[in-house]
Order: C-alpha cells, then structure tokens, then sequence
C-alpha cells in the first residue's frame, strides 16, 4: 500500500517542519499547500497550528482557506487539527477579542486559570473517553498553550488534561481529530496516534 | 498532573557537540542528532541546542544541524544561539526548531521579546538568562556567551520579560555552569517568584539530588549538559530517582 498522501495547510507560523516529520516518521507522505482546491479534495488534511487565533484566522481567510476547512470538518472527511488548530474550530477566543473562528464548536476558548504557571508547558496526562475505539489512548502528551477549551462539546468524544482544572486535550468524531498538544512532538505515543490517524483517514473514501 | 521535563542540553560548536566550565575550555562530545536521538531514547523530555559559537563569531545558528537533529527527534527542540532578529528565529523554526531561544540580543533591544512573542506566540519564545552572581549579593545577566556584562539584574530581567511576553525562561547560573556543584538554588527561587511563566534551571547538575532541590526551588524542568554527556546519569536512572522521591515525570 502507497504511503497516505496528506495536505498540510501552509499556515506560515506553525512549526511545520516538526509536523512534516512526525507525519512522514508515522507513514504518511505529507506536503504542504496553501491552494482551497487542495483542501478541498485532499484525502487527508493537517491544520497545525502556532500563534493566535486572530492572526491565524486572517490568514486563512487571506488565502480562502477558511470556509473549505469548515466544510470538510463539518462533513467528517479525514481532518487532524493540532494546538491552535483545535481552538480554532471554535466560535471565538478570549486571546483574539473581536476576531472569530471556524465556528464548528459552539464554544469560546479562555486562558488558564488557577495557581498555575502559563504557559502550560510540557507533558501531562491525557485521558480519553470511556468509549471503545477511541484514536487516543491514556498517555502523556507534549503540551504548549495559555488557551483552552474547558467544556466537552456535545456530538464529540473528549479527551481531557489537567491543569488548572480539566479541560479537553483532544477532540474525536469519525476522522476528525482536534488535539490542544502536540501529537507530532509527543515521542512514539505522540507518533502512535498519528499512524492511527492515518489508518483511519486512509479507510474513508474521498 | 504536568510532570517535571529533563532537558539535556547540546551545546553545539563547528557542527559537534561541546562542553566546557563556565563557557570555556571546550571538548568534544560527539555529533548532534546522534546525542538527540540516544537521550530521547533515554526518556529526555526535551532537546536544548544552543550554537554555542554563534554569537561570538556573529554566525547566525547552524540550519543544518537544525535539520539534522529535527529529523532524528519526536520531542521539542528548542534553539538558540546567535538569534538577532525575527527574521533569524522564523528561519530557525522553518529549519525544525519548535521554540527558539534569545538572549544577547533581547539585552540589547529587549522589544524584540514583544516580537517574537506577537509573530509566534508566547509558547515558541525562550528567552534564555545567564546570571552571574555579584559581590554583595544579587546577580547579574550576562551576553556574549557569558563575556560581556549587561548591566541588568537578572531577576528584574526576568520580571520584564515575562511582561514582555516570553512563554519560558531558561535561566543558567555561569558560576555554576558545568561545575556539578549543583544548582544555584538562591537565583532558581528568586527568579520563580519573580515570574509566573514556567522556568528551567540550568547550570551546575552534578547528581540526582542536585535535580530534586532545583525542582523544590521552583524550576518546573532542569537542563542538564556535563552529567548526560560524561555518562554520569542516564537520563532514565534520573527519572527513576527522582520517581522514588514522589516527584512526578513522564515514564
């Protein structure tokens, strides 16, 4: 079998370059594209995700993004969505007053709270949903955010962390997969998840 | 539970790893992805590169072993080292670093902090702290790879920075750099309460206790060079100490 072919939304401030790696060590042949007809089409997409919602936000509207990735998530075609990537399903974030998001959660993301240092950085547990068949597994994952989404969505399968409270890690529905950490830095568990994404990208037909 | 991260820590000099006492003397301590790789297979957390010629010969930091090191790694890696501008860390994280550490530069133009912090987010912004403690208490920071002194009090600094936007401060004690005397504990606690972003320790790991008093003082990970590289520690037999002593790490 060829190696899943996976477009990675050139966003110009992620870490890219960490992405290409995790996805090409987990099997996948990923290449990066800013085109709408590439996201439209692609059998796979990865939104990764650096910096604020705001500025993210207006740049994917720049270049027409915005919309075909609410569509292609709206409709469960296989999508990963990696830090910022999560929030920015999202209707809106305390970081970007005024700006909005994707708007496929109806939820606004907020800064961490309680008596901890912020960022939170580095790896903590993440437990998923107690259901069968979930791509995330119990394990410890790399995390870098000042933002979270605190409340479970209805329709989603929830994974969560703790820090300053519970609140979701990561997000699963079919092929869709939204996680607040880093899969592509989060060692063989991290690499783990994605070569499950992958499998389960790969089993839809596009 | 966020679990303390252990961070060995490559200095890297003409394409090899190096490591020297308070900057100096360097010897050599073998190829960069090749050390990544071994310590992540070990249980590192983390990966800190510093191009530790860069700044000193106004050479911006090495992309190719940037690369190199990205490629062999699935944990973060942070660089630093000769980092003047954006424009110098966009290429650094195009290369494959996920955060990019400053610090000569951010002491002379310290709106470069906000910058960075604006174009990337506070959480690839490192900005790194070598202190040097001075006669009648107190410490100073240091640039140039410890050789110039700026002037500035390294827990104010640290205070300013965290207003600025930095999302991490790597804070090194050049008295005790590659002593293993153990960490300045004094300038850990000092700094921790003068901040609220996350901070790692560095400077003067000789042994595994050394790592659970730096923790106590504040630091919510260590970075550690000497110990890893002379194979005094692994970093599994670390964890596993510091486990026995009810301190949380990732197994």
């Amino acid at each position: 079998m060829s190696a899943l072919r996976i477009s990675v939304v050139a966003t110009g401030t992620a870490n890219t370059a960490s992405v290409l790696a995790g996805l090409r060590r987990a099997g996948g042949d990923p290449r990066l594209t800013e085109e709408p007809h590439d996201i439209e089409h692609a059998a796979a997409v990865v939104l990764p995700g650096v910096g604020t919602l705001g500025a993210a936000m207006s740049g994917l509207r720049a270049l027409g993004l915005d919309d075909v990735l609410a569509r292609r998530i709206r409709e469960g075609r296989a999508t990963l969505a990696v830090c910022l990537g999560l929030q920015l399903m999202c209707e809106a974030s305390d970081e970007s007053p005024g700006d909005s998001g994707l708007g496929i959660l109806p939820a606004r993301v907020g800064r961490l709270t309680g008596d901890v240092r912020v960022p939170h950085m580095g790896w903590n547990l993440v437990t998923p949903a107690a259901v069968p068949g979930t791509l995330v597994e119990p394990g410890y994952a790399y995390f870098a955010n000042s933002y979270r989404l605190q409340a479970e969505p209805a329709g989603w399968h929830a994974s969560v962390v703790d820090y300053g409270g519970t609140w979701v890690a990561a997000l699963e529905r079919g092929a869709v997969l939204a996680c607040q950490f880093h899969p592509e830095l989060s060692g063989s568990w991290g690499t783990a998840l994605l070569k499950r994404w992958i499998a389960r990208a790969g089993g839809v037909p596009c | 539970m966020l679990t303390v991260r252990i961070v060995p820590c490559l200095d890297v000099s003409a394409g090899r790893v190096v490591k020297g006492v308070r900057f100096q003397n360097q010897r050599d301590a073998g190829s960069p992805p090749e050390r990544a790789q071994a310590y992540e297979a070990q249980g590192a957390d983390e990966i800190v590169l510093l191009d530790v010629a860069a700044t000193p010969a106004g050479r911006r930091a090495r992309l190719d072993v940037v690369r190199s090191v990205r490629a062999a790694l699935s944990i973060p890696l942070t660089v630093g080292g000769g980092v003047a501008d954006v424009e110098d860390a966009a290429r650094l994280l195009d290369a494959g670093a996920d955060k990019v550490s400053v610090n000569s530069a951010a002491l002379r133009d310290p709106s470069l902090v906000d910058c960075l912090a604006r174009r990337f987010g506070s959480q690839c912004t490192v900005l790194a702290i070598d202190a040097a403690s001075v006669p009648g208490g107190g410490w100073q920071a240091l640039a140039h790879s410890g050789v110039e002194a700026s002037g500035r009090d390294a827990v104010e600094w640290a205070r300013e920075v965290g207003r600025r936007g930095a999302g991490e401060i790597l804070l090194t004690s050049w008295d005790r750099d590659g002593t293993g005397d153990g960490y300045d504990l004094d300038l850990i606690t000092a700094v921790a309460g003068a901040t609220t972003v996350p901070l790692i320790a560095s400077g003067g790991a000789g042994q595994a206790e050394h790592v659970r008093a730096a923790v106590a003082a504040g630091a919510g990970a260590v970075l550690a060079a000497s110990i890893f590289h002379d194979g005094v520690l692994t970093v599994g037999r670390l964890k596993r100490e510091l486990s026995s002593h009810g301190i949380a790490v990732r197994s």
